[in-house]
């Protein structure tokens, strides 16, 4: 092996080290700083002297110091072992940081990402003397007892497979050889190595299709986000995004779940860390970690690592994904990634553009964004996959006009906008229904197996939105001149809203059962509630006084409709029934 | 111990800052000295090395210094703080020496006031319910052991009280420990910080307790290494000691603006307002300290205090704050003007981690739906009494006359109480039936009927009739 490039220290500025003698370095290579040996990446040359942003705290550091190049990008390691793994943001393993360093994070600390002693169980999926090309799957390691871990031919590999066995393989033992036609031989491994950066490629991008859905009720229903869609969730401090966000990871309909938690709060992700092996996925009944991966890089770890933790979660998602799974990732905050972009750009000296930003922002959130998608995945067999990402964003002062909402709402193709006032009212998810949109709604109805059934779920959700954008209206006339004022119709109106607002959108979080809604049951309440409104017209016009149906005891049941459990959805239908009775009772009183 | 090498090369002064030149071996972030000509010793920081130049931040300020006769040390060291358990009870500057007439603390252990990151892994959740004696807090916002709850204030506001009013109350139910309290006060009066001790010293809680004090005439750079002195402190405390720790800062306002002097002075690209850009990092690199670990027995709950200017809630200071922490309880004015105190603001006010700290056998059952209740309750109240002003009450429903009344006797009785008046949370949430009581079942829509039929007083006073 050749002697590795090293330069000298000639500058430190907080996360921003400048070393010179480098010649030969390439952007984006990651470098090794200082007697400390702390983890940087090369972002700027200018002639000899070569900028460099540490992953780590730099105290202490100083001109002199040597910098030694690895002549590698920013990559991470792939294989069996992502699973319920927590990693910081470049990918270090958090939990075993902890068993061999103690409680606080030092510096300098060198740890692979994948466990290197842990024997994994291969079962080949092709026989020797297959060709084979990047991304054909070989074989499969059944990684936890949610996933199947398919191993795939990594990029750039291709030829004969040969030597391949069944057996119990650490994930740098070699499990397969694959000669090319030129007779070079490359040993394939458990694992492999990715740059962050880059996209992983694959042989057709397709539009979504299908609602990835989520249990929530305001989202499945009138905001839903597609597999393979993009959504974002601004809200000032306070509205719940990080909430929204974990019941996503949490219920989600996805077979992975990729957690970014970016620049946010350490206790979060200690939630997330204790709660998930405890939650069981309403889709198997299997713990939810058992298809998660986490990566927490805290506010208060170092900065230019929180840059790099949302590349490092996305390309980790793509690599599933790439197996032909249906993929979600979560990250909050992308705020916090922008903002590490600015400190990065501020300590480069770059001119910046908007609010101190750097001028490439836009572009790199709009980069960031664009690996979503539904695909066709490279390699045989084939099979199709899907990569949905939902983006959490801190605007300062909840003030929309901030350049990374604009950046993100520019590119993203569902909006969730979460508002300080419901928020305050308790009413939670915050999602504001006027202001909020999807350009997936379409794909709703295809949630349900019924083709009718599907229709009458739009119809209702246009309806009742139809209420809601009502109700604004006529509150800002009660607003002028009073409740009084108001026909009976339109108090029916208000009332109806209120409902839907109350009783539908309102869900709460932290309710075992409310927490999640499946679509039948979503669909059930729905049609209950409009069933209410239809009903009561009729007795409005039969001249029933408005008061005297917005008493009836059925509407107490409609409200606890939320807490009836998922598999006893069938009882909601019957509250329908009760409403028929008790309106028609109103409407002949002088008969009984 | 190595002689260090000292430079007569100060070439720049400017603001806080100095530049020292043909400099060898200085490190970023690492201490010096500089002796003025006098004989005076000021300390800095080094912000930035640059082949021989570095860059320092003089914490007393840069009146005085001369670029001739100052002479710089640097020390081969960050800023450390010496700690022993004789560290209680006693008062320190905004660096961390001994401003009482306390003798010298000789140090068991030396650390690096910066700290370092606590692993997420590490990490315990907060979920010990803390009793402040506060029915705003208690029943509404909820605070929990290892929590970073603010006080966003005002000018004015009483802010002084009810962080004192903590430091005396606060006590894990049922466990009947107290608090040890590190206090930083960062550019607050001689009366703020004065008020405060003595409130320690007359409950004798003055034993448990470590200042380190900053008043609004002491050196405003200094304040950047204030709550870290009180944090290095503070793990100490817990994490060596096994003792409960909490931490009050006050206030953070002062700290940013400090912060802002020194990002000026670099002619750094500001943010808004001014602030530096990496303001909600070094916010953070403060506030992420508290909490829990496993396999510790301590832990450090936060209270910092900020003064929001003009009341504006969306100021990057309160603002930032309240994307690090972990909810905030926020002071009004108008509730003050009206004698009601301590002047809660409860709708905008939060308790992030409380659903995890109450509830049955933490509280009571009841706690969750209760607080739901209560707060759409008042919510629904407070457009009542703002429809009242813009058109009269005669305008309103009967519905909202009545939640308007609600909102009333809710301010009156709950959010109203004295600041030595310690409520039990069984008194708090009591007093929340009390008042929920005007309403009809079907109204109740956020509490499981179960509940209403066991706590509501008239349900329970049939009980004791039949």
């Amino acid at each position: 092996m050749t002697e590795a490039r090293q330069g000298t220290i000639v500058k430190v500025a907080g996360p921003v080290v400048v070393a010179k003698g480098m010649a030969g370095a390439r952007m984006y290579d990651v470098v090794r700083v200082g007697k400390l040996n702390l983890i940087g990446e090369i972002v700027e040359l200018h002639g000899d002297l070569t900028s460099i942003q540490v992953y780590e705290e730099t105290t202490g550091i100083g001109p002199g110091e040597p910098v030694v190049d690895t002549e590698a990008p920013l990559s991470v390691e792939l294989g069996p072992g992502l699973i319920e793994s927590i990693y910081d943001g470049i990918q270090r393993p958090l939990n075993l940081l902890v068993e061999a360093e103690g409680e606080f994070m030092s510096r300098g600390s060198a740890m692979p990402g994948l466990d290197r002693d842990k024997k994994w169980r291969f079962i080949p999926t092709v026989s020797d003397d297959t060709q084979v090309g990047p991304g054909d799957i070989i074989g499969e390691v059944q990684e936890t007892t949610l996933l199947k871990h398919r191993i795939m031919v990594p990029s750039g590999v291709s030829g004969k497979i040969q030597k391949i066995a069944e057996g119990d393989y650490t994930v740098t033992e070699t499990i397969a050889v694959c000669t090319a036609e030129d007779g070079t031989e490359t040993e394939l491994k458990l694992m492999q190595e990715c740059p962050v950066r880059s996209a992983r490629p694959v042989t057709k991008r397709l539009p979504p299709n299908k609602i990835l859905a989520t249990g929530q009720r305001v989202i499945d229903a009138f905001f839903p986000v597609a597999k393979g869609g993009t959504a974002c969730v601004p809200g000032p401090f306070g509205t719940g995004k990080t909430v929204v966000q974990h019941q996503l990871a949490k219920w989600v309909d996805a077979e992975i779940v990729v957690y970014v938690g970016c620049g946010e709060r350490g206790n979060e992700m200690t939630d997330v860390l204790t709660e998930f092996p405890e939650l069981k996925d309403p889709h198997t009944g299997e713990p939810l970690m058992k298809r998660s991966v986490l990566i927490a890089n805290t506010s208060n770890m170092p900065v230019a690592a929180r840059e790099a933790s949302v590349y490092t979660g996305i390309t980790i998602a793509e690599y599933f994904r790439d197996m032909g799974y249906t993929v979600a990732l979560m990250a909050d905050s992308t705020s916090r990634w922008a903002e590490a972009m600015r400190e990065i750009s501020t300590r480069l000296e770059e001119m910046p553009a908007e609010e101190g930003y750097p001028a490439y922002l836009a572009a790199r959130i709009a980069a960031f964004y664009e690996r979503a998608g539904r695909v066709q995945c490279i390699g045989s067999p084939q099979r199709e996959a899907a990569l949905s990402i939902i983006g959490a964003v801190s605007p300062p002062g909840g003030d929309l006009s901030d350049s990374v909402v604009q950046a993100t709402l520019h590119v993203v193709k569902v909006f969730w906008s979460l508002l300080g006032r419901l928020a305050y009212q308790r009413h939670f998810p915050a999602i504001d229904w006027l202001t909020s949109y999807s350009f997936y709604k379409e794909y709703l109805r295809a949630c349900f197996d019924d083709k009718d059934t599907g229709d009458e779920m739009e119809q209702m959700t246009i309806r009742a939105m139809g209420l809601l954008e009502q109700e604004a209206e006529l509150l800002e006339i009660v607003r002028l001149v009073g409740a009084e004022a108001l026909s009976p119709r339109d108090r029916l109106t208000l009332e109806t809203s209120r409902s839907i607002r109350e009783d539908f959108l309102h869900q709460n979080a932290f309710h075992k059962v409310d927490t999640f809604t499946s679509m039948e049951k979503q669909y059930e309440m729905l049609k209950t509630i409009l069933h209410f409104e239809t009903r009561a017209l009729v007795a409005i016009d039969a001249g029933v006084e408005t008061a005297d149906i917005f008493k009836l005891p059925v509407r107490e049941e409609i409200a606890r409709a939320k807490y009836i459990l998922q598999e006893e959805t069938d009882k909601i239908p019957k509250i329908r029934d009760t409403i028929d009775e008790q309106t028609k009772q109103l409407q002949a009183p002088a008969v009984t | 111990m190595l002689s260090l090498k000292e430079y007569q090369t100060v070439t720049n002064i400017s603001g806080p800052l100095m530049l020292v030149e043909m400099v060898d071996e200085a490190k970023y972030g690492h201490i010096v000295e500089i002796e003025l000509g006098d004989g005076s010793i000021r300390h800095g920081q080094i912000l930035q090395v640059e082949n021989d130049k570095a860059l320092v931040q003089v914490f007393e300020g840069t009146r005085g210094i001369d670029v001739n006769k100052s002479t710089v040390r640097f020390l081969t060291r960050p800023l450390e703080l010496g700690l022993s358990a004789d560290i209680l009870g006693r008062v320190f500057s905004g660096l961390g020496e001994p401003k009482d007439d306390g003798p010298a603390i000789i140090p068991d252990k030396l650390r690096d006031i910066n700290g370092n990151p606590i692993n997420p892994h590490a990490r315990n959740y907060p979920n010990e319910f803390i009793q402040t004696g506060i029915s705003t807090i208690d029943g509404l916002n909820p605070l929990v052991r290892g929590q970073k709850l603010p006080v966003f204030s005002g000018s004015g506001l009483p802010h002084d009280q009810i962080t004192a009013q903590l430091a005396r109350q606060a006590t894990v139910l049922g466990k009947g420990e107290e608090f040890a309290v590190v206090f930083a006060a960062m550019g607050i009066t001689f009366e703020s910080a004065q008020f405060f001790i003595d409130d320690l010293q007359q409950t004798g809680a003055i034993e448990r307790a470590v200042m380190f004090v900053n008043l609004a005439n002491d050196p405003a750079i200094e304040r950047i290494a204030t709550p870290r002195f009180a944090l290095t402190a503070a793990e100490y405390l817990a994490y060596d000691l096994d003792m409960h720790v909490l931490v009050i800062l006050n206030d953070m306002t002062n700290y940013c603006e400090a912060l802002r002097e020194i990002s000026a002075a670099r002619k750094e690209v500001p943010g808004r307002r001014g602030y530096p850009g990496y303001l909600y990092t070094d916010l953070a690199t403060v506030y992420e300290r508290a909490g829990r670990i496993k396999e510790k027995k301590g832990s450090i709950t936060m209270v910092p205090v900020l003064t929001m200017p003009e009341d504006d809630k969306t100021h990057p200071v309160p603002d930032l704050t309240g994307y690090i922490t972990e909810g905030q309880i926020i002071l009004s004015r108008p509730l003050h003007r009206k004698a009601i105190a301590p002047p809660v603001d409860v709708l905008p006010s939060l308790s992030r981690l409380k659903d995890k700290g109450i509830g049955e056998g933490k509280t009571r059952e009841d706690h969750a739906d209760l607080y739901n209740q209560l707060y759409a309750a008042y919510a629904h109240g407070k457009e009542a009494q703002e429809l009242a002003t813009i058109m009269g009450e005669a305008a309103l429903s009967e519905e909202d006359k009545k939640y308007m009344d609600f909102a009333n006797k809710f301010e009156a009785q709950y959010v109203s109480q004295d600041y030595y008046e310690n409520r039990t949370v069984e008194e708090t949430l009591n007093l929340g039936w009390e008042l929920l009581s005007m309403f009809e079942n079907v109204e109740l829509k956020r509490i499981d009927i179960k509940l209403i039929e066991k706590y509501m007083p008239k349900f329970r006073k049939t009980e004791k009739e039949s």
